[in-house]
């Protein structure tokens, strides 16, 4: 398995927030993507957003102008 | 990519089944609603599915082959609509959301839930059958197989346990139809609820149920059927009774291709393919440090699915680095079966998830035990 890194983690409450976190990513050419959801945060079914650590805020502050809430945030290795 | 994600959906669909719904798109009416050419047509197609279903599954009565949007709707129906406060209901640990989440809706409103219990070493316990029925049980609800391991519910066994006590015999066959041939008439089962999508080889939007004679089922939606307009309620006869609103004519008539085409090629070719290519991965891996395959492979008669871990790595991150690095798509997580992975004791890690299509290659599969071998290598 290649290296982990810590990376800063968001969920989403569904699918449609998570492809509109995608969405405004690609919009405002914010760095991550999306990613199976870690079972570390919940062993349901879904997706999550992955960016590296350094880009919380900037992700944080995006996201509150989109209008976006997401479920949980996290710091884990991934 | 080297799709390998099939029990969640087919990717690859028979040509057929591309060409019938891209001309039914451009001829269909709407089915049951006119004498015109183009209902008319519409209507012709979705008999004809339903006749070939009935001929299929081996039901009874080509009207009570009931069409839905998938195998969820199809169990909501059967379930909430034969179920009833006071009632008793025996289903499994091996059951998706797709069973147990109207099974729990109808617990809050005062159907009671018992469950067989499942080990990797046993299987299913059906000897505590028995020691499950009350006075007031009503049905069993139960899969086929496993959407998590592909292994596969005894639907004889069950089906004569439930004939013997008069129990409804609620069959999910999401992953089972178009993989084993399902008679519902020999096995007892009242209400067969499968989708198109899967094994099938349908378009996503399409399900059914198969229902047998004399089960009644209250309707779960209301509306427009194409006949008895002035009839407050559903018509009481099936299918109107429990189809409301415009069918899926398109898709009904891409399952149809479906259909036809694994009838042409024969059932039993695509399993031995399929379980083939399973069993290559199974032996390719089986050996590899930090692999943990799930599920029965000592049997030959199971689901192709492959169900692993690899170390203690959450699933999710081996399945988004064979997808990222190898492109090799697979299914991470809770698969929406939480009982089955409390049985399998795997909650907090998920498992990653290999379905098999007879369209899938043994170069897929190659590539695929050589992806999992640098893995497990890389450690």
């Amino acid at each position: 398995m290649r290296e982990k890194k810590l990376q800063f983690i968001l969920s989403f409450k569904n699918t449609v927030d998570a492809l509109e976190m995608e969405q405004i990513g690609q919009k405002r050419n914010l760095p991550g993507r999306l990613i199976p959801l870690p079972s570390v945060i919940s062993a349901g079914c879904g997706l999550a957003w992955t960016t590296e650590p350094e880009n919380r805020e900037l992700t944080l502050s995006v996201i509150k102008e989109e209008g976006l809430e997401p479920a949980s945030m996290h710091e884990i290795v991934f | 990519m080297i799709y390998l994600d099939n029990a969640a959906t087919s990717q690859k669909k028979p040509q057929a089944v591309y060409d019938a719904v891209l001309y039914a798109m451009g001829h269909m009416g709407n089915a049951g609603r006119a004498t015109h050419a183009a209902s008319h047509g519409s209507s012709k197609t979705v008999f004809d599915t339903r006749a070939l279903l009935t001929k299929f599954f081996h039901g009874d009565k080509i009207s009570n082959c009931i069409f839905t949007k998938n195998s969820t709707e199809s169990l909501n129906i059967a379930i909430q609509g034969s179920l009833k406060a006071g009632d008793h209901v025996i289903t499994t640990v091996m059951e998706h959301n797709s069973v147990l989440r109207p099974l729990y809706a109808m617990e809050k409103r005062g159907v009671e839930l018992s469950f067989l219990q499942y080990t990797e070493e046993k299987g299913l316990d059906y000897d505590s059958l028995d020691s499950l029925l009350q006075k007031n049980t009503k049905a069993i609800v139960c899969t086929h197989a496993s959407n998590l391991t592909g292994d596969m519910v005894d639907l004889e066994r069950m089906g004569e346990f439930a004939k013997k006590h008069g129990l409804l015999f609620i069959v999910d066959a999401s992953q089972t139809a178009g993989v084993y041939a399902i008679d519902c008439t020999k096995w007892g089962i009242s209400i067969l609820c499968f989708t198109g999508h899967k094994s099938l080889l349908g378009p996503q939007g399409t399900g059914g149920m198969i229902i047998a004679p004399g089960v009644e089922i209250a309707p779960l939606s209301f509306g427009g059927t194409g006949v008895e307009t002035y009839n407050p309620e559903m018509p009481l006869e099936n299918p109107n009774h429990l189809e409301a609103g415009t069918l899926n004519g398109h898709g009904i008539a891409g399952l149809h291709a479906g259909v036809e085409y694994i009838l042409e090629t024969g059932i039993d070719k695509i399993r031995s393919i399929e379980l083939e290519l399973m069993e290559r991965m199974y032996t390719g891996i089986v050996h590899l440090p930090g692999i943990r395959i799930y599920g029965n492979f000592k049997t030959g008669k199971r689901c192709p699915i492959l169900n692993l871990n690899l170390y203690d790595y959450d699933s999710a991150v081996v399945s988004d680095e064979l997808f990222t690095r190898f492109s090799i798509a697979t299914r991470s997580g809770g698969h929406c079966a939480p009982l089955m992975h409390e049985a399998l004791k795997n909650v907090n890690q998920g498992s990653v998830r290999f379905s098999f299509s007879h369209f899938n290659t043994k170069e897929e599969v190659d590539q695929t035990i050589e992806a999992l071998r640098i893995l497990s290598e890389e450690g």
